[in-house]
């Protein structure tokens, strides 16, 4: 049943001519060749340029290493903290009506529409030592601005969006009905949410944190701002790079870009075999539909 | 219904979550209070180098003198941009700019030092200088001998940006000064012969660093103007062969200060440490590896050690030819003042 169907869409969509799908397809493969592929390749060429040991030595180097265990200490933060709030605004936006709805969705995408530079300064006008906070804070020896809490509060920020967008679909998609079915089945709201909403998102859900944590790890912008540039304490791997390019330190440099782009390399195989979980899951339910 | 495998053991998932974040957070608090005095330098981008050579010779020093085990953290960025993070609350025990007017800052913007910083330290707080040189391709294809050479038609002038960086500041300023002091000169010559200058400037970097990249690396441009210790840099990294130095027949004397940043030592009780670090500067052995690292040392007897480095040539300075530091960056890279004049007119 489910195979014609996709023989059937299939054909619809190669109705054009050969040329013009061989044409398209070149376009797409070289457009990709040269803006994503060619990059990538260089990052590891550059990196590799005065070979292996070079390379191994300038990722070992304590400021390399450090730079990499405060940007995997400021994601394991601020991806957690940005699961909890993107799952409480997708399941209120999605499975409740109330006044200010569109306002609430409006205000999650602002870190999107915001320029990250301008993300960090914000920080930096709240918590500096010049900002509304900043007498407050020095008087009481709180450091926020230039020191971890303010990597974690800029990389939250520019991070938020990632995981409630991705869930607000997903959870309208899917309505009200099994929940509803469940309270009436006498379960509290906490079992509703374990057992019924977060099996129905889970894949979503983990998608949406894949998505986060990549860029939690990558930003540069904001954190830059807020940073200090110390060495060995408030640089992350981003900032490094910029910093070893700075100093003609290209193999180094390339080298903690490297690492960057490997993280980033695993990202994406772990949302492709997220996307294809997802898709054998809406396969199987399609499946059930159909038998049923 | 789909089994919720991924959440069955949610308790043990959680409590895994929990010990990886305690320990994410134990880590981000160790990192703050490492025991020990410790000092904070925000300097600018060049001046890694310098200070990686200096920090373990004072430390050792240090050490000997008051057996304290001190930790000195470097912090480095476009000058501006640092001056701005001091300014906001990044805790800088001692300031170390290339150009006055980012400490100045300081004292304007947030009263973290006294107006009379400079006369704390020998020398009006410079403890080495440099200055502008011109570095050309090998070989010299398109002949640049002087300041006058840069105003030729065909001539690509590579320097950043004098609006935000010292560097792009002082070639600004060289410029200026030089065309001021030849035969017949004055304001007006000097503003036509900067804005000149600037209309053969293809582009201008966003820093020192930046500058040298898109000269060396991209391969733009004929000339590129920046510090002489800079030079020694490029010739480290992209080797002796690639380029020559033009010393021109006069330029502008490269005013790197530093300072102790008041509010923030007599907060931290460091100013102790603090004070000795920046007088180590002029001690002779500082002042050998600022040699090393080619910037013109002040004690007389270094500086005579390693002439063969530093050619003798002609040099006038911001206080000689534009009345101080204050009254240049007002009259020349403050909004409306010369710069944006002359550079608006292209």
């Amino acid at each position: 049943m489910q195979a014609v169907s996709t023989t059937a869409v299939r054909s619809a969509a190669t109705q054009e001519a050969v040329w013009v799908r061989w044409l398209l397809l070149t376009g797409a493969l070289l457009f990709l060749g040269f803006f994503l592929v060619l990059p990538l390749v260089s990052i590891f060429a550059e990196a590799l340029r005065k070979g292996w040991a070079l390379y191994w030595e300038a990722l070992k180097e304590p400021d390399a290493l450090s730079a990499l265990q405060l940007t995997l200490t400021v994601t394991l933060i601020s991806v957690p903290i940005n699961l909890v709030f993107g799952v409480a605004a997708a399941w209120a936006i999605a499975k409740f009506d109330f006044k200010g709805k569109s306002l609430l969705i409006t205000l999650i995408d602002l870190p999107f529409s915001v320029s990250p530079v301008v993300a960090g300064l914000i920080y930096v006008l709240i918590f500096g030592a010049q900002g509304w906070l900043g007498p407050w804070l020095q008087a009481h020896d709180i450091k926020i601005i230039f020191a971890v809490p303010g990597i974690v509060l800029a990389t939250m920020f520019v991070t938020f969006p990632f995981i409630a967008r991705e869930l607000i679909p997903l959870m309208e998609a899917q309505g009200t009905e099994e929940e509803q079915a469940a309270m009436v089945l006498g379960a509290s709201g906490w079992q509703t949410f374990w057992k019924i909403t977060l099996p129905n998102i889970k894949w979503g859900l983990l998608y949406g944190v894949i998505l986060c944590n990549a860029r939690a790890m990558g930003e540069f912008g904001a954190v830059s701002v807020v940073s200090g540039h110390i060495r060995g304490m408030t640089n992350t791997t981003p900032l490094h790079v910029e910093i070893l390019y700075n100093e003609y330190n290209f193999v180094a440099s390339f080298a903690c870009a490297s690492i960057l782009a490997l993280l980033a390399l695993v990202t994406l195989v772990a949302k492709t075999w997220v996307e294809w979980q997802t898709e054998r899951q809406m396969a199987a339910e399609r499946a059930a539909v159909y038998e049923s | 219904m789909l089994s919720p495998s991924l959440f069955s053991s949610g308790v043990t998932d959680m409590t895994k979550l929990t010990r990886l974040l305690t320990a994410a957070v134990a880590t981000a608090l160790s990192a703050a209070s490492l025991a020990g005095p410790e000092l904070l330098n925000v300097s600018y981008d060049v001046m890694r180098d310098f200070y990686k050579d200096l920090n373990p010779a004072f430390i050792k020093a240090y050490k000997a003198k008051t057996g304290e085990d001190l930790v000195i953290q470097q912090s480095h960025g476009g000058s501006g941009k640092q001056a701005r993070a001091v300014i906001d609350g990044l805790e800088a025990d001692v300031i170390t700019m290339n150009m006055p007017p980012d400490i100045d800052a300081l004292h304007d913007k947030a009263k973290l030092i006294p107006e009379s910083w400079a006369s704390r330290l020998p020398n009006n707080s410079l403890p080495f200088t440099s200055l502008q040189v011109l570095i050309v391709r090998k070989g010299n294809p398109k002949q640049i001998k002087d300041w006058s050479d840069l105003v030729k038609p065909g001539v690509q002038v590579v320097m950043p940006n004098p609006k935000v960086t010292g560097n792009g500041r002082y070639s600004y300023l060289a410029a200026w000064g030089y065309a001021l002091r030849q035969p017949g000169g004055n304001e007006q010559k000097a503003r036509d012969f900067v804005a000149g200058l600037l209309k053969n400037v293809p582009v201008l970097d966003s820093g020192g660093r930046a500058a040298t990249t898109t000269f060396m690396q991209r391969q733009i441009g004929d000339v590129l103007l920046t510090f002489e210790n800079e030079a020694e840099m490029i010739a480290r990294e992209f080797g002796r062969g690639q380029f020559e130095v033009v010393y021109p027949s006069l330029s502008i004397r490269a005013e790197p200060p530093v300072t102790v940043v008041d509010k923030v030592v007599d907060k931290k009780g460091t100013r102790k440490a603090a004070e000795a670090y920046l007088k180590f500067l002029w001690t002779p052995a500082a002042q050998e590896i600022a040699a090393q690292n080619y910037l013109r040392p002040q004690d007389a007897a270094i500086a005579k050690k390693y002439a063969a480095q530093f050619p003798a040539i002609k040099l006038f300075t911001v206080d000689e030819v534009f009345g101080g530091w204050r009254r240049a960056q007002k009259t020349h890279f403050d909004d409306g003042g010369s710069f944006d004049q002359v550079y608006t007119k292209k």
